[in-house]
């Protein structure tokens, strides 16, 4: 499977979404500079975490206008994975292509730590190799990640299904105490309608190896994987 | 050359965490009249337009597609010099 990883000016994670792909899942990965504005051979594509632009004006504000990110919205109606990790998920916001937008965390604070999210929905490509309820571990790294959108859009979102990760207690409470950025609703990660574009604060690439103090991130990517191979037979 | 002043200020509603923690020093340092801050971006804009109406078009139009986030924020142009 060949996975394009996007590289913005300022872009952090992108080095580590590589490498887990081709050296811990094994399969294809393309670094793909923003000024690039054709993805069509790939099978998935990666909006990597960072702080794109410096995060000048808004995170994600300035790299939604990178000539690639015409492309990812191609790509995306066609049907393609994507997926945006934390400044990643910041730039589909700004792009529209997911719904909603980042405030400045509750308590003002850049949070570096390790966070308890609720699998809430297992029939999409990036989630379909979770238990239904699963909780996973996972790091997040962020100052902008306090999710809002107004009261229409949340409605739409929960009848819809397309809140796929909650941040809640090891047990898998979703309570306002185990929410480290007061997202509405504890949101850490959505999905478009369409069910191809998923966007996260909290990064899997950073949790794909035992190594690192968890496998819980591999599940997404080897999702992927395995959808598109499901897909391809 | 037009000048245009944007003011992009969060929509009512929506959680301002930058705006509280100022306003609970205010209140420290004794302004214990204040009740409420809320805190917004002023960006001064240079540009060339054909008329002062062209202008107030040119930055009404980058304002809701780059300058302000229409999801959590308000804005609002004036133009301030030119000819």
């Amino acid at each position: 499977m060949r996975f394009g990883i996007v590289v913005f000016p300022g872009s952090n994670c992108d080095a580590d979404c590589y490498y887990v792909i081709k050296d811990v899942m094994h399969e294809e990965a393309f670094y793909v500079w923003h000024k690039e504005r054709d993805l069509s051979s790939f099978d998935a594509v990666i909006l990597p975490g960072g702080f794109s632009y410096g995060d000048y004006l808004r995170a994600g504000a300035i790299a939604r206008f990178s000539p690639v990110m015409s492309a990812v919205k191609e790509f995306a109606d066609k049907g393609g994975l994507v997926i945006g990790i934390c400044n990643g998920f910041q730039i589909l916001l700004e792009a529209g292509l997911l719904p909603g937008a980042m405030l400045r965390n509750k308590s003002l604070k850049f949070i570096c730590d390790q966070v308890h999210l609720k699998v809430s929905r297992t029939d999409t490509p990036f989630t379909h190799l979770f238990s239904e309820g699963e909780v996973i571990k996972i790091p997040i790294a962020h100052g902008e990640g306090n999710y809002y959108c107004d009261p229409e859009t949340l409605e739409s979102l929960k009848s819809n299904r397309q809140i796929i990760f909650t941040y809640s207690s090891p047990e898998g409470l979703e309570d306002e105490e185990y929410n480290p950025n007061g997202s509405i609703a504890n949101i850490a990660g959505i999905i478009n309608k369409k069910g191809n574009v998923l966007g996260m604060m909290p990064h899997p690439e950073r949790c794909s190896e035992a190594v690192l103090g968890g496998t819980d991130g591999f599940k997404v990517f080897a999702s992927m994987i395995n959808w598109a191979k499901e897909a391809s037979r | 050359m037009y000048k245009v002043d944007v003011f992009v200020v969060l929509k009512p509603g929506v959680l301002d965490p930058k705006g509280e923690a100022v306003k609970k020093s205010l209140n420290v340092m004794g302004y214990e009249g204040v009740n409420e801050v809320r805190i917004g971006k002023f960006i001064e804009v240079w540009l060339d337009a054909e008329s002062r109406e062209d202008a107030l078009r040119q930055a009404e139009k980058m304002s809701k597609e780059l300058l302000a986030n229409p999801v959590i924020e308000d804005y609002r142009v004036k133009i301030v010099e030119g000819e």
